[in-house]
């Protein structure tokens, strides 16, 4: 392989990282029967943290703290409008985004187009020189490699273990995980905010690695591509990730395209991914796939199914209420 | 295990739906607990397995006194409820369903819950798969997993909740089988049922609840007549068979083919004249919601023709069905018949399908609600919100939007949740509606309501689609035979 289409993917792998967080944080969020609509506030008003408290502190980590924490407090409020005081879950969530999108261009201000500090490049020893891998998976930095390992982890979590089955359980039909000793709401009130802690890391990866500093709508969008790689990747972890990883690919595309094809309008290039999306989106839930996956035997159908199907957390949005 | 209830008191706003019940039940035995609906059985037995909270009251478990806050507590006590309506997870695999929530552990050891899971199945010869999806299971299947699962965690008293509606009749006998076994084993069965037969057949003890108090106790052997009088205060009256004459052909089906999502039933030809009452009977998905939804021009046949009143049907809208005097009525009074948050009165205005001027007359529509109100007894205002109606007066609600001329009418369940006096009332409306030459088409999980109130009686059984039976000839047994599976041609 050659060099550039290697450097091309890394940057790929490395762009994706933020979706990746927040796709993964929306999912363990959705899992569990709730729905935080204020991704696209949230990343912004975190990104904005970050960046402010790593520029004044001169601690990246602390820049993550802060973003993880007003990722989490933006979903507590989300977590009691919706679970405690049982409002509606998209129109808190759209309000919070509007709110939030605000807050960050009027508590930003000051640290418009500020240089600040960046998280460094750590290739890892040995792994970086093996052979394609290496050059796309291991000469990243450790908030890249920290998404490798939440979609390994949240897959486990989800799918492995038995507080994630619980997580599957309060999703698709609360009645019956409470009926099995769960306490719906507060396990509900956890992922909430486990996911909107999530959210908020994704924030401060744009600002502080992926799209270094601070502007007015420096992440707008992302949040809102997000919340589309979520039912995309049919609420499991790793479809999710595949679909970061699928728009930072389109993306990518895209701009090599506009070097390839000067004429077209730069704005096609730009819109392409979304209208990519939407196509898959479509051959992933409609009668296609269904007519091709007839042709499987029954068992392997079954998990093939289970595999690329998007169905919803049955009971997603609605609210619990115990007897 | 022995379980006594003492004073048991609960209310849901001013329903008292249990008002001061004590119960005791031995160890090794199956315990009836029998009531017609709304009885209170089911808020009962949720207080007693952790789901609901009580309001005062005490339960004793092994004699000492206990508090049962969550069903986690009632399970650490041994009691293991199956709910009427399967709490169970069909998006989830079989042993998925089985492993969620046992414990808090971190790992799952799904290995060694499939051995588990598996033994436990062949023990009670439940056939069973632990990496099927649960939705692909019968609701017997749901059941008898149900069963395994509490018993594996430990259960030593098992409610059932209504388990033998929806299941097939080698399922049910199955069901008693295993209930008598788990009573041997020195288990204490709880069993809930608004069926005398089923607890005739199968309890040692019964209590009988009505309106959510207890209105006696009976060891086996047990009397019908008793039970009854204890169920419903008064024998119940032979049930009159009204002698409506019948007349024209309404609804006629020539070699019909109805496609449906699991399978298609094939071939149907029948006619339904004026007057006529055409049961359907069969497990809930077994085909009958597809055949009423073709009745009534919502579903169009992949082949055949559908006359109405000599007309074909097929390919007409539902606006110009509804126009040629058709109505559907069904199960899902607030999902599909009425309008959530909408009031009585402007479900009048709604349904005016004769006088529509451009702006709502409102005083008219409140003074249409308030005769509709008076005229079909329902308890509410013409400004109540519909879903504040209990399910008898939404039901009468619906009644009274009917248009009043009508052809056929096709209902789903037309009694299902209704308390006995209300679906008395519901069958008595339509018997005026039959007098008028309307044709009735409906759908029952309750043998017996088809038995009384049809005159001939067609039964669906996994797509297909047998009878007619005539209604004075038959019997619940034969008709659950039917259902069962094993379908017989009747000439
Ligand atoms: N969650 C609830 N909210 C309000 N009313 C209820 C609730 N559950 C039961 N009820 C009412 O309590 C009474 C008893 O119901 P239930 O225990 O389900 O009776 P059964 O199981 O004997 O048919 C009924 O009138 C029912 O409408
Ligand atoms: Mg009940």
């Amino acid at each position: 392989m050659n060099n550039e289409l290697l450097r091309t993917l890394a940057t790929v792998v490395a762009v994706s990282a933020p979706l990746v967080y927040a796709g993964i944080g929306e999912t363990l969020t959705e899992k569990a029967g709730v729905i935080n609509l204020s991704l696209d506030g949230s990343i912004l008003l975190s990104a904005m943290g970050a960046f402010a408290t790593a520029y004044l502190t001169g601690s990246l980590f602390w820049g993550f703290v802060v973003a993880a924490l007003i990722g989490a407090a933006v979903a507590a409020l989300i977590a009691f409008a919706s679970i405690s005081l049982r409002q509606d879950q998209v129109a808190v969530g759209f309000v919070l985004t509007l709110l939030c999108a605000d807050l960050s261009s009027f508590l930003g201000n000051p640290f418009v187009h500020k240089p600040g500090p960046a998280i460094p490049n750590m290739p890892i020893p040995i792994l970086k020189d093996l052979p394609i891998v290496g050059p796309i998976l291991f000469s990243q930095d450790l908030v890249v490699y920290g998404s490798f390992l939440l979609i390994l982890l949240s897959w486990l979590w989800t799918f492995k273990t038995q507080p994630g089955l619980r997580l599957q359980g309060i999703g698709e039909r609360p009645e019956a995980a409470f009926a099995r000793g769960t306490n719906v709401n507060r396990l509900r009130f956890f992922y909430t905010v486990l996911g909107g802690a999530l959210v908020g890391i994704a924030g401060a990866a744009y600002s502080l690695d992926i799209k270094l500093g601070w502007s007015h709508n420096h992440t707008a969008g992302n949040g809102w591509i997000a919340l589309a790689i979520v039912i995309f990747g049919g609420w499991h972890p790793l479809r999710v990730a595949f679909g970061a990883y699928l728009f930072g690919g389109l993306k990518a595309l895209g701009s090599v395209m506009q070097r390839v094809a000067p004429g077209v309008p730069t704005q096609i290039f730009q819109a392409a991914p979304f209208a990519l999306m939407i196509v898959a989106l479509l051959l992933v839930s409609g009668n296609v796939l269904d007519r091709l996956l007839a042709y499987l035997p029954r068992r392997t159908r079954q998990r093939v199914t289970s595999l690329v199907r998007s169905s919803p957390p049955a009971a997603l949005g609605k609210p619990f209420v115990e007897e | 295990m022995q379980i006594e209830l003492r004073n048991i008191h609960k209310h849901f706003g001013p329903v008292r739906a249990n008002d001061g019940i004590s119960l005791r039940v031995q160890s090794g035995t199956i315990h009836g607990l029998l009531g017609e609906n709304g009885a209170g059985k089911s808020t009962l037995m949720k207080i007693l397995s952790g789901y609901l909270s009580l309001d005062s009251g005490q339960i004793l478990v092994k004699g000492r006194p206990v508090s049962i806050q969550s069903p986690a507590q009632g399970i650490r006590h041994g009691i293991g409820m199956l709910h009427q309506d399967p709490l169970d997870f069909p998006a989830m695999r079989v042993l998925d369903n089985f492993l969620l929530g046992r414990g808090s552990r971190l790992r799952q050891h799904r290995a060694r819950a499939k051995t588990e899971l598996l033994q436990l199945a062949d023990r009670f010869g439940f056939p069973m798969d632990p990496e099927e999806m649960l939705s692909t299971l019968s609701i017997g299947e749901r059941q008898q997993l149900e069963i395994l699962r509490l018993i594996s965690l430990g259960a030593e008293t098992l409610i059932l909740d209504e388990p033998t509606t929806g299941i097939s009749t080698p399922q049910k006998v199955q069901l008693f089988a295993t209930l008598h076994r788990l009573a041997a084993e020195g288990r204490s069965v709880i069993f809930v049922s608004h069926k005398l037969e089923d607890a005739e057949e199968l309890c040692h003890r019964v209590t009988v609840l009505r309106h959510g108090r207890v209105s006696g106790e009976i060891e086996a052997p047990f009397q019908s007549a008793q039970l009854v009088r204890l169920m419903f205060g008064q024998d119940l009256p032979p049930s009159e068979r009204a002698t409506i004459p019948t007349g024209q052909p309404v609804l006629q089906l020539d070699h019909v083919t109805l496609p449906g999502p699991r399978f298609s039933i094939p071939n149907i030809s029948m006619t339904i004249r004026a007057g006529e009452v055409i049961g359907l009977a069969g497990i809930e998905g077994s085909g009958q919601r597809l055949f009423l939804h073709a009745c009534v021009g919502l579903v169009r046949p992949s082949s055949g023709q559908i006359l109405l009143d000599g007309q074909d049907m097929v390919g007409q809208s539902y606006h110009h069905l509804l126009k040629s005097g058709m109505a559907f009525l069904p199960a899902n009074r607030l999902e599909e018949g009425l309008v959530e948050g909408l009031t009585l009165a402007e479900h009048c205005i709604l349904t005016d399908r004769e006088n529509m001027p451009f702006f709502v007359r409102w005083s008219e529509a409140r003074e249409k609600a308030r005769q509709k109100i008076s005229e079909y007894n329902i308890q509410g205002t013409p400004d109540s919100p519909i879903e504040s109606l209990s399910g008898g007066n939404q039901q009468r609600a619906l009644l009274s939007l009917l248009p009043s001329h009508l052809r056929l009418l096709a209902l789903e369940h037309p009694t299902r949740g209704l308390d006995v006096e209300s679906a008395r009332w519901v069958w008595d409306m339509l018997q005026q509606r039959r007098r008028q030459g309307t044709a009735i088409v409906f759908t029952s999980a309750d043998l017996d309501e088809i038995r009384e109130r049809s005159e001939r009686i067609y039964v669906f059984s996994g797509g297909n689609l047998s009878g007619p039976v005539d209604a004075t000839e038959t019997s619940t047994t034969e008709l659950g035979m039917m259902i069962g599976g094993k379908a017989y041609e009747i000439a």
